[in-house]
């Protein structure tokens, strides 16, 4: 079922798939997300409770699902390097955390601007503010241990198997808001319903999140390359490609 | 599949499902804890199997809609007072201070203060909980008869009610 991911192990195939990947994912999220905002940043209509303010959910929903999803990803990819112990899912853990991090860090920070105005608080230690904030401590987590070894096969052991624990955190996030009193409120588009935004501020919503989805798989994909090129800098088919001596 | 790899994946499967149940447990137990806030409900007629109810002076939290027609302000000051409702009974707050731009009856607040009678809480911050639903203001109005005007922006003719 698998067979077509196998020749992906090979470090030497998976740095050229990327190679070939990237322009296209780059250029693709750049127009993407250059549309989806300025349309909903500029063009799309104010809340009827919120006015201006609502704008920040171009920015705030997106980062918030994307650093659940690179999440899952990191996950995945630490979970075969536990198991099948392919060399380039252990160095791709380490190029997607700091990825994911930072959209993490966007999140709580857009969190922030949005909740003072709103809710008339910056922070509250609320279930869903609190686990997105157990988040950015995983990711945190997982690039330190990695680097707290001198042996790098270690430490990307340790780090992996935290991020594959780190997985229990991700629908503790989604269901907060459901499992316990929150301030934040529910879920608007990432439910088995009808999106409760109106279609003149989904449609921007959508295509920012689409934006950033690509942007994010390009950065993974840029992080990679270079992590296979520091880890394979003495073989000869690095030197090959890069002209080297 | 062969031996090593199945030994890895149940150990580590093994590891996780731990690691979840013994969160899981956790969280079931701090579940009071983790609340925000208490709801009227939970208020007056207690939280849990053991119905356990807030002690008058404690200091808690409470979330819940404010009730339509039960904003009263104090023309002088900016005392304020009104009903909060979830399903069931009403409960009272008492506030003086600014109120967040999203309040209005039949929006979600929590407020946080103490305990002053059964059902009284005199409050020392009110904040406004939104819900999910995004929509510009003529849906709003077509759709479900709210025309928003924040509390800042009302003439005083309109908030002014007795005390």
């Amino acid at each position: 079922m698998f067979k077509w991911l196998h020749p992906l192990a090979k470090p030497e195939t998976l740095y050229h798939f990327c190679g070939r990947l990237f322009p296209w994912l780059m250029l693709s999220a750049i127009g993407i997300l250059l549309f989806g905002n300025l349309w909903g940043l500029v063009f799309a209509p104010q809340d009827y409770q919120q006015f201006d303010t609502v704008r920040i959910i171009y920015i705030h929903v997106p980062s918030a699902l994307l650093s659940m999803s690179t999440y899952t990803m990191m996950a995945i990819a630490a979970f075969i390097a536990l198991v099948w112990q392919v060399k380039v899912a252990q160095w791709s853990v380490l190029a997607i955390a700091p990825i994911g991090a930072v959209f993490t860090a966007i999140s709580l920070l857009t969190g922030m601007a949005w909740g003072k105005p709103m809710w008339g608080t910056w922070w509250e230690w609320d279930a869903r503010l609190t686990s997105q904030l157990i988040l950015l401590f995983l990711y945190l987590g997982v690039i330190a241990l990695y680097g707290a070894f001198s042996d790098r096969q270690t430490g990307g052991k340790v780090a992996s198997l935290l991020a594959v624990i780190g997985i229990v955190n991700i629908p503790i996030i989604h269901f907060s808001v459901e499992w316990w009193n929150t301030l934040h409120q529910g879920a608007s588009i990432t439910k088995f319903d009808t999106p409760s935004v109106h279609p003149s501020m989904l449609w921007p919503l959508l295509i920012s999140l689409l934006g950033f989805y690509l942007l994010m798989l390009a950065l993974v994909c840029l992080r990679l390359r270079t992590a296979i090129l520091e880890h394979e800098q003495h073989r000869p088919w690095v030197r090959a490609t890069l002209g080297g001596h | 599949m062969n031996a090593r790899r199945q030994k890895r994946l149940w150990s580590i499967l093994a590891i996780l499902a731990l690691v979840a149940g013994s969160i899981g447990a956790m969280l079931y137990a701090l579940q009071q804890n983790i609340n925000l806030f208490y709801t009227p409900t939970q208020l007056v007629e207690g939280i849990g199997a053991d119905k356990i109810r807030p002690e008058i002076g404690q200091r808690l939290r409470i979330g819940g809609v404010v009730v339509e027609g039960s904003v009263v302000r104090d023309p002088e000051s900016l005392l304020v007072r009104f009903d909060l409702v979830d399903t069931g009974p009403t409960v009272t707050v008492e506030y003086n201070g600014i109120l967040p731009d999203l309040f209005r009856e039949g929006q979600g607040i929590v407020a946080q203060g103490h305990l002053v009678e059964d059902r009284l809480i005199r409050a020392t911050e009110v904040l406004a909980k939104h819900d999910e639903e995004y929509m510009p203001p003529e849906v709003a109005k077509a759709l479900k008869g709210i025309q928003h005007v924040p509390p800042s922006q009302q003439t005083a003719t309109e908030s002014a009610g007795g005390y």
